[in-house]
C-alpha cells in the first residue's frame, strides 16, 4: 500500500519526521502565505518568498457549526479559523468538541494533528492525510 | 464633466429560482420595462452594459438584445460575483462620465440554481468540504459574523433580528419574493444551516432581472425627463486590500470600509445624511457587520443598532425596506440593479406602502464574495 498523499500542497510529509504546515514568508514584509508564490500580494516584492514550517500550535480565532453541507458530506462538524503562534492562519475541522456553542471558546487554545482525510479517496484509490485542529 | 442620471428603471417580481424564463428572456423584461418607465425605445439606447454571472461566456447581452431590438450597438458582459449588477451600473455611469455616450441601458439578470452555494472545492485530489472546514457560503458569512460576535459580544438573537425586520419589511414589497412575517421565534427555532446563520437567515435564490437606463444632464433636459430623474452623487467600486487573513477567510468589511469612505467623499456627504440604505445581506450576520462598514453606526454598535430599531422603517435610517436579499431574494448579477431601483423608487416617493418619508439621499451597497464592493450614492432631483 503507498504511503498518503497530502490533502493540500501546503500539508508537507518529509521523509522522515512529522508532518507540518508549511508557509512562504516575505522577506520584505514578513506577511505568510500558504503555499509557494514568487510575488507578495501584501508589498508586491518579487522572488523574495521562502519557506517556512508553521507552528502546530495556535488559537481558535472564529468558527461555525456547519449543520447542511452538500450530499454525502457528514454533519454537524466545526469549521474553525486558527491563528498558528508565530504566524500564518489556516482554515480546517474542529474535532473533539461537541458541535455546540457553549463549549467552544473564541481564543480557546488548539493544536494542529495530522490524519487520515476521513477516508476519502481519488479516483486511483489514493489516501490523503489531512490535518485537523483539537483542544489543547 | 456631466453628473450622471438614472431616468428609467424597474425590475420584475422575483421568482423562484429556476421558474423563469430563459436568461435573455429574463433580461429582456426589465429591459423593456427600464424603457418603459422613461418612455424610451431601444433605438434611443447607445450602449448596453449587462451584468450575469451564471452565463458569464455566453454574451448574455447580445442575447438580451436579440429579443428587443439588434440595433448594432456596444454591449459590454460584466461578471463581478455578487457585485456584478452593480459593476454593469458603473461601467454605464463611467461612460456618460467620460463623455462618450449620452443614454445608455443597464441590465442584470440571473437564473438560479437551487441549493447551497460556494463550497465544492476546485484542485486536485479529494473534496475539501466538510475536511477543511468549511466554504459554503452561509459558513463564510457565518464565521464573518462570528468574528463580530467575538470583538463585540453580539448575539444568534441580534443576528436573527435581522431576519425578522427584513422578513416584515418585504410585506409591504409586492416585487419581493416572499411576503411572510417571520417572528424572532420562528427565526431562531428554523433549521439551522451554519450557526448562527438559520434558514430564515440566508438569502433566498430566486430568479430575476432589474434594467436601468442612465442619462446625460443635457440630454435628459432635453428628453425633459429630469423630474422624475434621481442623480448619482458617487459610484464606487473596490476589491480587497490585502489582509492577514485573507486566504482562508474572505473579508466583506476592508473593501466596504474602502468604498464606503470614497463614496462620502464623491457624494459630499456624511452617513448622518443618508436616508435609506439597500446594503448586501446575504446572510442575516453580514448586515450587522455592513451598519458599523458603512458607517451608520460606530464600531461595536452595530448589535445594539438592531436592538433600538433604528434600521427598520420609521427608524433613523431604514435599511433593506425592499426585504433586502434574505426576503425579496438574491438573483446574483440582478441584486446590483435591483438595490438601485429600490432606493430610487423611494426618491421618486412612489414606494407605497413601504415609502421612507422625505427620502433625498440613498445608498446602495453590494459585496462580491469578499474580493469586490461597490457603493452608489444616489440623490432626488425634483
Amino acid at each position: 500500500m503507498s504511503n498518503p498523499l497530502p490533502v493540500v500542497d501546503y500539508l508537507k510529509i518529509p521523509e522522515s519526521g512529522d508532518p507540518y504546515l508549511e508557509g512562504h514568508k516575505c522577506g520584505s514584509c514578513g506577511s505568510i502565505f500558504l503555499g509557494a508564490r514568487d510575488v507578495c500580494s501584501k508589498c508586491g516584492t518579487r522572488g523574495k518568498l521562502a519557506p517556512t514550517k508553521l507552528s502546530n500550535e495556535g488559537k481558535l480565532y472564529v468558527y461555525s457549526i456547519v449543520c447542511r453541507s452538500f450530499p454525502g458530506i457528514q454533519v454537524p462538524y466545526v469549521s474553525a479559523i486558527v491563528d498558528l503562534d508565530g504566524g500564518g492562519t489556516v482554515k480546517g475541522n474542529l474535532i473533539g468538541v461537541d458541535p455546540d456553542p457553549k463549549k467552544i471558546q473564541f481564543g480557546m487554545p488548539v493544536r494542529v494533528v495530522y490524519k487520515d482525510a476521513l477516508g476519502r479517496k481519488d479516483r486511483e484509490g489514493n489516501s490523503y492525510l489531512s490535518y485537523f485542529f483539537e483542544p489543547r | 464633466m456631466s453628473d450622471v442620471y438614472v431616468v428609467g428603471i424597474d425590475m420584475i417580481k422575483f421568482m423562484k429560482a429556476g421558474t423563469g424564463p430563459a436568461v435573455e428572456a429574463l433580461g429582456a423584461q426589465a429591459a423593456l420595462m427600464a424603457l418603459d418607465d422613461c418612455g424610451l425605445e431601444i433605438q434611443d439606447m447607445e450602449a448596453l452594459y449587462c451584468g450575469n454571472l451564471g452565463q458569464a461566456g455566453a454574451m448574455v447581452g447580445q442575447r438580451v438584445l436579440q429579443q428587443i431590438g439588434q440595433t448594432g450597438i456596444p454591449v459590454v458582459n460584466c461578471a463581478n460575483a455578487c457585485a456584478t449588477g452593480a459593476t454593469a451600473f458603473r461601467e454605464g455611469w463611467m461612460a456618460i462620465k467620460a463623455g462618450i455616450y449620452d443614454v445608455v441601458l443597464a441590465v442584470g439578470v440571473e437564473k438560479m440554481g437551487s441549493g447551497l452555494l460556494g463550497g465544492g472545492g476546485g484542485g486536485g485530489g479529494i473534496p475539501k468540504e466538510g475536511l477543511l472546514g468549511s466554504m459554503t457560503m452561509p459558513a463564510v458569512f457565518a464565521e464573518a459574523g462570528q468574528e463580530h460576535a467575538r470583538k463585540y459580544g453580539t448575539t444568534f438573537e441580534q443576528f436573527a433580528k435581522v431576519s425578522v425586520k427584513n422578513h416584515h419589511h418585504s410585506t409591504m414589497n409586492p416585487k419581493a419574493m416572499y411576503q411572510i412575517e417571520t417572528p424572532l421565534e420562528q427565526v431562531m427555532g428554523a433549521e439551522m444551516i451554519a450557526y448562527p446563520n438559520t434558514k430564515l437567515m440566508c438569502s433566498v435564490n430566486v430568479d430575476g432581472s432589474a434594467a436601468a437606463v442612465l442619462c446625460s444632464e443635457r440630454k435628459a433636459r432635453e428628453l425633459g425627463l429630469l423630474k422624475r430623474a434621481v442623480r448619482v452623487k458617487a459610484s464606487v467600486l473596490t476589491s480587497d486590500p490585502w489582509q492577514e487573513r485573507d486566504l482562508v477567510m474572505p473579508d466583506v468589511n476592508t473593501c466596504t470600509r474602502l468604498a464606503a469612505k470614497k463614496a462620502y467623499e464623491m457624494a459630499g456627504c456624511g452617513p448622518e445624511d443618508i436616508n435609506l440604505v439597500e446594503l448586501h445581506d446575504c446572510f442575516a450576520t453580514a448586515e450587522i457587520l455592513h451598519y458599523e462598514n458603512l458607517g451608520l453606526c460606530g464600531d461595536g454598535e452595530a448589535g445594539r443598532m438592531i436592538d433600538s430599531g433604528a434600521t427598520a422603517l420609521g427608524g433613523k435610517v431604514p435599511v433593506n425596506v425592499s426585504g433586502g436579499l434574505l426576503s425579496k431574494g438574491h438573483p446574483l448579477g440582478a441584486t446590483g440593479i435591483a438595490n438601485v431601483y429600490e432606493v430610487t423608487t423611494h426618491l421618486r416617493g412612489e414606494a407605497g406602502k413601504r415609502q421612507v418619508p422625505n427620502a433625498r439621499l440613498g445608498m446602495t451597497h453590494v459585496i462580491g464574495l469578499g474580493s469586490a464592493c461597490a457603493i452608489h450614492v444616489l440623490e432626488k432631483v425634483a
